[in-house]
């Protein structure tokens, strides 16, 4: 088959962060300081991807501006053409790093909300003064004109605040906000129990980014990732493996998406080892779920398979067990029970207090 | 609110948003926060008359004569082009 070239590619620049949100997308196995790429190696591998076809870079994390060469960074991204996007909970982004990255040319801020409140977004973030000084970090991105986005990361701790957060985005001037419910992957897998809404919060949010994009309209735009497991259809991961996107982790690793390495079979490349164009498009990685060949029933025959390609191979891997198999979240997956049976877990299990996400110890 | 433009609004592409070549695809395309759209033949068009400067009716104006189209027809497609972008937050305007 023919492999069309990725548009966005996605840089974790470092898994390390000063909070701790127990729904990180980072794999459970942090990776450290020592590992991390070097100035160079991610310039380097910024102009390959731009050679290769990416239009959209998300310099992320782990909090990216945890890297001394952030400003350099994204320097050598413009240069090389890309769209720079940076993925940021704020902390870290003093008034002088922030003119630093503007002249640099960064793009855009997508900058992270836990909560509306300090007590709320201090107690999920597991870092104490963080929502302070997110909103003077915040404040001075509105004065200064820099497009931004608001990711509200939402769960059954803050999805009664939708409103609140919607307003929220409205005062800070972003022009964009992302009702992103938690997506269980990662250390989100950890807090399932604790994180899943209610199908009546699913319900609720549901209605209310409805009804909010439409009142909003050119004043804020609205992006909804609604919970994927009260969804009758799953969703369309990445837009289909190995079509639109890519992720390369602290060390180099390429991978088709952030949670890639729950399936134990494969086996992903790094960009020390070889070009990001070959990885792309020979690797057995990524190879392995490309297109619609590969899709088992009852997949194959659904009209819905140019659309959702399947689902997501990590959901598929971590409850049927799978990763070839059709997403449970499909109401015609064999295994959707299991999907029913986790909520029903969740909603009787209580609370538990939350795992927060944290860095092995040093060996 | 209206996100139809008058004749005398002058859109802009705000920070953030600007149109480049794709040197791998061809063709030109929008980028925005964290948005890539493909322009086609029309759509280049008209973002290429979108300067900050020219009103509305003076890019419909310059359209229909390079286009040897009827005015009407063409005021009614920038609108529409420019709604859908104003919706996502592509397109500014000033009056």
């Amino acid at each position: 088959m023919t492999v069309q070239p990725p548009i966005a590619m996605l840089a974790e620049l470092t898994h390390r962060c000063p909070l701790a949100c127990p729904y990180c997308s980072n794999p459970l196995a942090l990776q450290g300081k020592d590992g991390e790429l070097d100035t160079e190696t991610w310039a380097d591998v910024f102009r390959q991807a731009a050679a290769l076809g990416v239009l959209q870079l998300h310099l992320s994390g782990g909090e990216p501006a945890s890297r001394p060469d952030l400003v350099e960074l994204t320097s050598k991204a413009r240069e090389a053409g890309l769209y720079t996007n940076l993925i940021t909970s704020g902390i870290g982004l003093t008034p002088k790093r922030i003119d630093a990255l503007e002249q640099a040319g960064l793009d855009h801020i997508q900058l992270s909300l836990q909560g509306t409140t300090a007590d709320l977004a201090d107690w999920i973030g597991g870092y104490k003064g963080g929502f302070e000084r997110k909103m003077l970090v915040a404040k001075d991105l509105k004065r200064r004109g820099i497009p931004l986005t608001l990711n509200a990361v939402m769960h059954r701790h803050n999805l009664d605040d939708l409103d609140r957060t919607i307003d929220m985005a409205v005062e800070l001037g972003a022009r964009r906000l992302e009702v992103a419910c938690v997506q269980f992957h990662g250390w989100a897998v950890e807090n399932r129990a604790m994180l899943l809404p209610t199908r009546e919060q699913t319900e609720t949010a549901k209605r209310i980014v409805a009804e909010a994009s439409k009142r909003l309209r050119g004043i804020l735009a609205f992006d909804f990732v609604p919970p994927d497991y009260y969804a009758d259809y799953p969703k369309a991961c990445m837009g289909g493996w190995g079509s639109a996107g890519l992720n390369v982790t602290p060390d180099g690793t390429v991978l088709p998406c952030h949670a890639a390495e729950t399936i134990p079979h494969l086996k992903f490349e790094n960009v020390k080892d070889r070009p990001l164009a070959e990885i792309w498009t020979d690797s057995a990685a990524f190879n392995a779920y490309r297109g619609t060949d590969w899709l088992p029933e009852p997949c194959q025959g659904c009209e819905r398979k140019e659309i959702d390609f399947g689902g997501c191979r990590c959901q598929a891997m971590a409850i049927a067990g799978d990763a070839s198999a059709t997403d449970p979240v499909c109401g015609k997956s064999p295994d959707h029970s299991k999907v029913e049976a986790m909520l029903q877990q969740a909603m009787a299990a209580g609370e538990t207090g939350f795992t927060y996400r944290r860095m092995p110890p040093r060996s | 609110m209206q996100l139809e433009l008058a004749d005398d609004d002058r859109p802009f592409l705000p920070r953030g948003v600007r149109v480049i070549e794709d040197r791998v695809r061809g063709g030109k395309v929008l980028l925005a926060p964290e948005k890539a759209i493909a322009l086609d033949a029309i759509g280049d068009a008209i973002l290429m008359r979108v300067t900050g400067q020219a009103r509305f009716a003076d890019i419909v104006a310059d359209l229909a004569a390079s286009y040897n189209a009827p005015k009407d027809q063409i005021a009614a497609d920038v609108q529409r082009f420019m709604i859908g972008l104003r919706a996502r937050m592509f397109l500014a305007v000033q009056p």
